[in-house]
């Protein structure tokens, strides 16, 4: 059985009970142990970046630190969390200077990064430790009248030389697990582009015409629902969808789901224990779908 | 040294923007730009040209800097590797460092001072977690943030921005 500490970074307990339970639950039913560590802080995702690089590099490292002391590799569900710890660690293991400059910052925190530890996302713990093929086993309620439009979002993939995480221009991870799941991964055109949530609080009227192509697209291609790995990603979609029929008076009713929430439906997890009266756009059609696929 | 000289200097000495000098404007990051795509407002090889031609005002005062959406699509593009989406960063802490700050990280920055975390969990939301079936939240590690914070010059740079 395979150990991570979970880095649940600030979105997903302030706003997604839905993320943090079906990711628990789907990683418990295939034999993965979740450990909740104390003392992490902020990741330090673009936000603070934007405000100061070095800060935001100095604190993602202590977090991997805190990992490092306890002898795990960390396991984040957030591709901000993501971005921010993997990219840290792919830096300070290999930039030897710019690992002597943040661990003389640690120091005051009495921390030394000593680059020992993996930073990985949700998907390439599901790829890497369950595997495909287990995976696919332990389906007990195949998706297979279920088209989903995988939607990447930017920092799980990108930048793609610190994250490895898959090819930036023709990722396949997300379509394999999906698929993998009996649901069908549908095609859709800019799959690849922003949702963005970045840009959402400074200007909201660009945020919300990029999500919007995003939801025009992923109709157009018939997808009975969009499949997420990061929670901005949800808000910009899933929320955003009230923001668009206000604001830019369209409406699309385009339930957005996590990946882990398809996984844990597909597990054959109570559709009750997964908080999913969280959702703006009520995911009720493609649960129903899937209840009566049976 | 020339006005143009001494700007890329700046942002070329920050983390993030040691690559700004080896852009040679042919324009694959605008055109893989989804922000671009939809306002004129924003367009990656200008900011770069402005900050070469050391027009440091224009660049740090403007809105272009944050409007980037930080998809990182021009860095994975740039046939000259300069990484497009840091050196924004680094143009975003050195207008920072010079008091033009947006409003919203403002707040962000704030937030990660007093909560460590930038995104806030209300006691109300934190305290459905049992009956959700949600196990505690650990505690955040404030004692070593400050330590850091206060290291890096962070909180320094926060008091400021407050006061003005």
């Amino acid at each position: 059985m395979s150990s991570y500490a979970l880095f649940l970074g600030c979105t997903i307990p302030a706003r997604q009970p839905n993320y943090e339970l079906s990711a628990r639950k789907s990683l418990a039913k295939l034999g993965v142990e979740l450990v909740d560590l104390a003392n992490f802080t902020c990741c330090c995702p673009p936000p603070v970046q934007s405000i100061d690089l070095e800060t935001s590099l100095a604190v993602a490292a202590y977090n991997i630190c805190l990992a490092e002391e306890a002898d795990l590799d960390m396991v984040t569900l957030c591709s901000g969390c993501f971005e921010s710890l993997a990219m840290t660690n792919t830096m300070l293991k290999n930039d030897e200077e710019l690992r002597a400059r943040i661990n003389r910052i640690l120091t005051e925190a009495g921390k030394e990064f000593a680059g020992n530890k993996e930073v990985k996302h949700f998907l390439q713990v599901l790829v890497d430790d369950v595997g495909l093929k287990r995976l696919k086993q332990s389906v007990t309620r195949p998706l297979n009248n279920i088209k989903a439009a995988a939607f990447y979002g930017c920092h799980a993939l990108r930048p793609s030389e610190l994250l490895k995480l898959d090819d930036p221009e023709r990722p396949r991870i997300l379509e394999n697990l999906i698929e993998t799941l009996g649901a069908k991964s549908v095609e859709y055109r800019n799959k690849l582009k922003c949702c963005g949530g970045l840009l959402r609080g400074f200007s909201d009227d660009l945020a919300l015409n990029l999500a919007k192509e995003k939801l025009a697209n992923t109709a157009k291609a018939g997808a009975d629902c969009i499949a997420t790995l990061c929670p901005f990603c949800f808000i910009a979609l899933d929320l955003g969808q009230l923001q668009i029929r206000s604001k830019l008076n369209e409406t699309f009713n385009m339930p957005v789901l996590h990946y882990s929430e398809l996984l844990s439906l597909a597990l054959g997890i109570d559709p009750k224990e997964l908080a999913l009266e969280t959702h703006k756009i009520k995911a009720d059609g493609v649960v129903s779908k899937i209840l009566r696929s049976r | 040294m020339n006005q143009a000289k001494a700007f890329s200097n700046v942002v070329t000495s920050r983390l993030g923007g040691e690559t700004i000098t080896a852009c040679y404007q042919c324009g694959t990051c605008a055109s893989s730009c989804p922000v671009a795509k939809i306002t004129e407002r924003f367009n990656p090889r200008e900011v770069i040209k402005l900050s070469l031609l050391g027009e440091k005002d224009e660049v740090i005062a403007g809105d272009a800097i944050w409007l980037c959406c930080s998809c990182y699509n021009c860095q994975e593009r740039c046939p000259q590797k300069v990484e497009i989406a840091d050196v924004i960063y680094a143009l975003r802490n050195i207008a920072l460092k010079e008091g033009y700050i947006p409003n919203i990280y403002s707040e962000f920055a704030s937030a990660l001072s007093n909560d460590g975390r930038i995104v806030g969990v209300s006691k109300f939301v934190e305290s459905k977690r049992p009956t959700l079936g949600l196990p505690p939240l650990q505690p955040t590690g404030m004692e070593a943030l400050k330590k850091i914070l206060s290291a890096t010059g962070f909180t320094k740079l926060q008091k400021k921005e407050e006061k003005s």
